[in-house]
């Protein structure tokens, strides 16, 4: 019964899209504020009626209701209890329907936040936001319909794929839905600006904030799957080049782009046509991953089963989206009024240097990405195109963006004095190339992209910190005076430097997996193998029984010279249900840096196949990616972007501090 | 500066950083761009040894041997011909006799296929796509055995 309920609030949430999305947009036209108001309380109910649904699914899950399809070919009762859970979205249906939950979510936030957000463009982009609802909710309803039932109700399920059924995946779908929907917000308020032929700094002060949100959460979806597919898919890899990932890097590159040219336009009023083009962008690149992933154009661990209408439907959508809102876009944007001017050599020039590089990079991860699926249509030949391909192009342009960054970073406003800026960085760049020097000079023989690359990473790591420096403290002044200050810098100033740290921090784990060693050796009891300064001893295989699996273990002692640092288990697992094999990595974490030990082939002489990685600094490739996130978040506090909040007693000053 | 120098200057920087861009990425093109052949494609297209392609089929049953350090020999076959396969190393969990696979490598003169990647399905309903439509092009499809409905 509670099945059915969570079906019909579905298609209850459907009427109410219609009714969000035609009173409102009504409204504006004929200025009717009561019409206008309309939006709120039936986003509101939206986010109600789908909640429940969810809530349903959840439900069916976790008492294992076999008579449901969707938990029949993707649970088992048997399963880890957590499992069961995430389990919802572990399959095409109910991760449609989580993506829903957080479309509405936001629709349901926009409605109910308090911030200086005028009517009209409140109205516009509730009634675009339902436009994108109603599409996905007809798509869920009419292809991929996760209540449909089955008579009679089998015994057992299925059993999720078993590489799925890990806290990695509890968390990374999640966030990355969260930072592509977000994008949605951005679209919805770009269109709405269109459909008003207005936009202005209020505007981009409204956006700011959801970009900024949608980007945190992006940055950490990615960098979670990253590191998920490093220790679950046991190859050591972290990034693969893979379409899927790529299709999250897309939206991730513009919307870095977007982040940064609305500071442009709610500072300065200028780059108005080129931010709105972003924000439908960034959503475009949102659903293309979208379709590339559940269309089953691309097979990968992602794409959960191949329906061809389902591909066609969400074609469909992507053709209406993008095209409507480029079509709108193209009528539109000239009637934009041309905001503030600069001179090339200034913040915003830099920006605009950042925006740039950032969506060129975009573009050719767009086409490598593409590229095989246009030729294949068109001539019929099948290609790949692989890393070696992204890292001749993607790292090129990533070098000058970096090598730019801390100079952009402490330019000022309108005009910039180059001369004066470089100076100021003098420190920065000798200290970095003074570690780069060292670093060649520590390993010679080695790979020299290594030690440029941390270098470089340092570069802007110290430029972030130079900014924070700068701005608190002048030669000759008091230790303690400067502290107050920095304290009492903005927190957007700290956010900004946090997130720039984070893009060095990771850049120095990238560049430090060139210095990673790997090594392949069949093994018996008692015999070591070793990967740079660390060695391994295999001690014992034992085989066991888990829950939904059976499963061969291998304990290794790693060991630094003759002293034992610590002990790592690899497995080999077979999934019952499925009868699917799956590594389990052993990770030794040593500060920043991992011994990486996987379980290969078991040879017929009693020999174990064992592949040992020493992978130096490699968690900083993620920690990178959550300090960016943090400085994200920093910059969302500011309390500029909570102008009007009626809980602070002390209204914020109306001018931003000069920067 | 004028506001036209300003918008030449700003047009300028564009057009060079995409002019980059697009140079990066013809260039790639030329070089890190890898083809798909079946085994029976090698001969019928006369791929010739040295190139670097990714072979895909089934792994013939009762061809895997295995050597010293991991060493391993196997087949890739479809309908008509079969290629012997070299490769060093962790072999994927779902590699396995009879299944799809796909190896990315290089022909030798010897005219066998020196892999230095080998892929294989994810999961039981998965087989790549590629192999897939190989298969069925050259009639050998048997049906979508084992996929979800």
């Amino acid at each position: 019964m509670l099945i059915e309920a969570g079906h019909f609030a579905l298609a209850l949430a459907l009427g109410l899209s219609l009714v969000q999305f035609a009173v409102p947009l009504w409204g504006a036209r004929a200025n009717d504020p009561v019409l206008m108001n309309v939006g709120s309380p039936v986003a509101l109910a939206v986010l109600a009626c789908v909640a429940f649904s969810f809530a349903a699914l959840t439900f069916a899950y976790a008492t294992s209701d076999f008579s449901v399809v969707n938990v029949v070919e993707n649970s088992h009762s048997a399963k880890p209890f957590i499992y069961k859970l995430t389990g919802v979205w572990g399959n095409h249906e109910g991760s449609m329907l989580l993506w829903i939950l957080i479309l509405t979510l936001f629709g349901g936030v926009v409605a109910v936040s308090k911030n200086s957000v005028p009517t009209r463009l409140r109205a516009n982009t509730l009634a675009v936001q339902a436009c994108v609802t109603i599409a996905f909710l007809v798509f869920i309803l009419m292809t991929s319909n996760p209540f449909t039932r089955v008579s009679p109700a089998p015994f057992e399920g299925r059993d999720l794929n078993p590489i799925l059924q890990d806290p990695g995946l509890a968390i990374h779908p999640p966030l990355l839905y969260v930072g592509y929907v977000g994008f949605s917000i951005t679209f919805a308020f770009a269109v709405a600006a269109l459909l008003d032929g207005r936009i202005d700094a209020v505007w981009a002060r409204a956006v700011r904030p959801w970009t900024l949100a949608a980007w945190c959460f992006l940055t950490l979806g990615i960098a979670m799957g990253s590191y998920w597919a490093y220790y679950e898919l046991g190859w050591g890899g972290w990034w693969f080049w893979d379409p899927v990932e790529n299709a999250s890097l897309m939206p991730w590159l513009a919307g870095t782009a977007l982040v940064h040219s609305t500071v442009v336009m709610e500072k300065r009023e200028a780059l108005k046509v080129w931010t709105i083009l972003l924000a439908i962008l960034a959503f475009s690149l949102s659903l293309l991953g979208t379709f590339l992933v559940r269309s089953g154009v691309l097979t990968s661990v992602h794409s959960f089963a191949v329906d061809p209408a389902r591909g066609v439907f969400i074609l469909a959508i992507l053709i209406f989206f993008i095209g409507g809102s480029l079509t709108l876009f193209a009528i539109r944007a000239p009637v934009l009024r041309q905001g503030g001017i600069f001179a090339p050599v200034s913040r915003e020039g830099a920006l605009v240097l950042n925006n740039l590089f950032l969506s060129s990079a975009c573009a050719t991860v767009f086409v490598g990405t593409l590229y095989p699926l246009a030729l294949e249509a068109l001539t019929g030949a099948k290609i790949s195109v692989g890393a070696p391909f992204f890292n001749f192009t993607f790292i090129p342009i990533a070098v000058p963006l970096l090598l730019l960054l801390p100079l952009g970073q402490s330019m000022a406003w309108k005009r910039g004095d180059l001369l004066g800026t470089a100076q100021r960085l003098y420190w920065v760049l000798g200290a970095a190339a003074a570690v780069g020097l060292i670093l060649i000079a520590a390993t010679v023989g080695g790979p020299v992209a290594a030690p440029l690359g941390a270098a470089l990473g340092l570069f802007v790591i110290l430029g972030a910190a130079n900014e924070i420096v700068t701005r608190s403290w002048r030669p000759g002044q008091r230790l303690a005076t400067a502290w107050l200050r920095a304290r009492g810098l903005p927190r957007s100033i700290w956010g900004t430097a946090l997130a720039h740290a984070g893009v060095g921090v990771t850049a120095i784990g990238i560049a430090a997996t060139a210095w990673s060693v790997e090594t392949i050796a069949t093994v018996r009891l008692g015999e070591r193998i070793a990967a740079g300064p660390y060695e391994a001893r295999l001690d014992s295989v034992v085989p066991r029984t888990g829950p939904n699996y059976r499963e061969e273990a291998a304990r290794l002692t790693v060991l630094s010279g003759d002293n034992e640092i610590g002990a790592v288990e690899t497995a080999k697992r077979v999934y019952v249900t499925r009868g699917t094999p799956t590594t389990e990595a052993g990770i030794l974490t040593r500060g920043v840096s991992q011994v990486y030990v996987s379980f290969g082939d078991r040879q017929a002489d009693g020999g174990v196949g064992l592949r040992l990685f020493y992978k130096p600094l490699v968690l900083l490739i993620w920690l990178g990616a959550a300090v960016m996130a943090l400085g994200g978040a920093i910059s969302l506090t500011d309390r500029r972007f909570r102008v009007g909040a009626p809980a602070r007693a002390k209204a914020a000053p109306l001018a931003v501090p000069a920067e | 500066m004028s506001r036209k120098q300003r918008r030449l200057a700003l047009i300028g920087t564009a057009v060079g950083v995409l002019g980059f861009a697009l140079g990066l990425v013809l260039y790639a093109m030329r070089d890190s761009i890898v083809f798909f052949h079946a085994p029976a494609d090698i001969q019928a297209k006369g791929v010739k040894p040295g190139t670097r392609f990714r072979l895909g089929g089934l792994v013939k049953e009762g061809s895997i041997q295995r050597g010293e350090r991991q060493q391993i020999r196997f087949e890739v076959v479809d309908a008509t011909s079969s290629i012997p396969v070299r490769y060093q190393g962790l072999l994927p969990d779902l590699f396995r006799e009879g299944q799809g696979v796909v190896a990315e490598g290089v022909l030798e003169e010897a005219g066998i296929f020196n892999a230095d990647t080998v892929l294989a399905r994810h999961d039981e309903i998965y087989m790549p796509r590629e192999v897939a439509e190989a298969l069925k092009a050259q009639g050998h499809w048997q049906g979508e055995k084992g996929t979800k409905r």
